[in-house]
């Protein structure tokens, strides 16, 4: 089952190289870029049970890291993504430090990082430094030296490199110590706690971890739009997308991410073709959540019936 | 090994432990025995960090543990069961002894290739690949067990591992906790089952109402009357030997 399902995902992965079609190449451009964010939302959300409705958190973090860096100091933006992995980590850590040290679990830290994605939001809204809520524009200056890809594949190219990193960490953590700790913290705090696993320890590392990998999706986001403004870095939307892709796809499983987002993203695309009236997609949204969460709990990689082994 | 001086701590207006002390000798067996609410769990979750005395001491190998986290405490060697049993519920039987073997081993292999003997020995080889929550309380029991001794204790303390069992699992679990200490475990534990105690431990202590009443070999406590007072109540002790 897992080489097929690896084979087949590669397959679908590398195809729109072969096509010219823009439309299929923003198309799986979309989805890969869904599935990574989602694999970030992922090592916390799913591994960790840390439920988060605030990930844009990190994502508009990366994306005004890199923003930033090169309109104001024009520093490359290659260089962005180290620079927002390490602050999106540190968001994370400074977010799960104060959030775990409290004892936030369950809703009440879902809706503390809710919280913080709009702290961050109203702040990027009035602050200087984001330019307020103008946004930031990136200048035209197409060239792989720029990070800017004139030809859609090459963007593509580089989130499925970015995908790629992030299945690697989520089957890492399948397989490692850290990871095992996470998964048992998420199970049963007190009896992981009994067998040496330091709670806030193993869940700040979690979210710093989460936080990283996520920004690196904003530098991308900006780079491919060359635009970024409060709403659009820090806005719910984002956050529920990552969620939606993983409990679609399935929490805690390394394949889930990506099984949710291509499935997402062909509902939303056949779903356009029928009716285009704004509004739709996100209601559609709301009831495929409903029926997967009524019908498969454990997300379509859960379809296999066997704990986690996605 | 371990010491415990005049522990305490107070519910509300329920001072639920007053004063405990408590020795456990290395390569012991030593019980905590009492009735229904006597405290015994909140005395263990305090020996184990879980709960935060409000005076007294715990000292581990001569070193004073009293305010470390349960994570801490597990590290220096004294890891608990519990009582209501605590399976990580969505992982395998050998997952769950596997978090425990990752306490002395950050490698992967190992860490499973421990689980899975520790598992197997302690009668759960069948079961090691199936969820832990498919397993019979006895099942869950052992697999409380066999998580604490994967993280290669000095100290066990063992919360009513007996507690819903049949008196043929209570016999193999017995059985099972004598092969721990021959494996050079020190082991407390608490029961409310007396036989089962006296079947195993040198050393008694007894709980009751939040203080201990009596300490001493099982046949001492046994023939004890503030013991038999505390478990069959007022009178009890006169009237059984009105009619011994």
């Amino acid at each position: 089952m897992k080489p097929v399902l690896a084979l087949l995902v590669a397959v679908v992965a590398l195809a729109p190289f072969a096509s010219s079609s823009q439309y299929l190449v923003n198309i799986a451009m979309l989805t890969a870029f869904s599935a990574f964010i989602g694999q970030g939302w992922n090592i916390s959300g799913g591994f960790g049970g840390l439920t988060s409705f605030g990930h844009a958190v990190f994502f508009g973090v990366g994306a005004y890291t890199v923003a930033i860096l090169q309109t104001r100091w024009g520093i490359n933006p290659w260089l962005g993504l180290p620079a927002a992995f390490v602050l999106g980590g540190l968001v994370g850590a400074g977010i799960g430090f104060l959030s775990f040290r409290a004892g936030l679990r369950g809703s009440y830290f879902a809706l503390v990082t809710l919280a913080f994605a709009e702290v961050f939001r109203v702040l990027s809204n009035s602050s200087d430094l984001t330019h307020g809520g103008l946004g930031i524009n990136v200048k035209l200056q197409l060239g792989a030296a720029n990070f800017q890809f004139a030809d859609r594949r090459a963007s593509y190219a580089v989130v499925l490199v970015l995908l790629a990193g992030a299945t690697a960490i989520a089957a890492w953590l399948k397989r490692s110590r850290f990871g095992a700790r996470l998964v048992a913290v998420r199970e049963n705090e007190d009896a992981a706690q009994a067998l040496g696993v330091g709670l806030v320890r193993t869940k700040t590392a979690a979210l710093a971890l989460s936080g990283a990998l996520t920004a690196l999706g904003g530098v991308v986001y900006t780079q491919t739009y060359l635009y970024i403004d409060p709403s659009i870095a820090f806005g719910v939307e984002r956050s529920v997308e990552m969620l939606l892709v993983v409990m679609i796809g399935g929490a805690g499983t390394v394949w889930g991410p990506i099984l949710g987002a291509i499935a997402l993203h062909l509902i939303a695309d056949v779903s356009r073709t029928w009716i285009d009236t704004p509004g739709f997609a996100p209601m559609l949204y709301g009831v495929v959540l409903l029926a997967i969460i009524a019908a498969l709990p454990g997300g379509i990689a859960g379809l296999k019936g066997r704990l986690g082994r996605a | 090994m371990l010491e415990v001086r005049a522990l305490s701590k107070r519910f509300g207006g329920l001072q639920a432990v007053k004063a405990v002390d408590l020795d456990v000798r290395a390569g012991s067996i030593t019980g905590l025995i009492g009735p229904n609410g006597a405290g015994k769990t909140t005395t263990f979750a305090m020996i184990a960090g879980f709960i935060r005395p409000d005076s007294g001491s715990v000292r581990l190998d001569g070193a004073d543990v009293t305010r470390l986290r349960p994570d801490r405490i597990a590290a220096r060697g004294m890891v608990r069961t519990f009582q209501v049993t605590q399976p990580f519920a969505g992982l395998s039987v050998a997952e769950n002894i596997r978090v425990g073997a990752f306490l002395r081993t950050a490698d992967a292999a190992e860490a499973t290739a421990r689980a899975r003997a520790i598992g197997t020995r302690l009668g759960l080889g069948a079961f090691l690949d199936r969820p832990a929550a498919a397993l019979t309380v006895a099942g869950r029991k052992r697999l409380e067990v066999a998580r604490a001794l994967a993280t290669n204790p000095k100290l066990l303390l063992l919360d009513e591992v007996m507690a819903g069992l049949n008196p043929s699992e209570i016999n193999e679990i017995v059985a099972l906790i004598r092969d721990v200490r021959a494996g050079g475990v020190t082991i407390l534990l608490i029961e409310h089952i007396m036989q089962a105690v006296a079947a195993l431990a040198e050393q008694v202590y007894v709980l009751a109402e939040g203080a201990l009443i009596a300490s001493g070999t099982p046949r001492d406590i046994a023939g004890n009357p503030a013991v038999i007072e505390a478990y069959l109540g007022h009178g009890a002790a006169a009237r059984m030997a009105r009619h011994a």
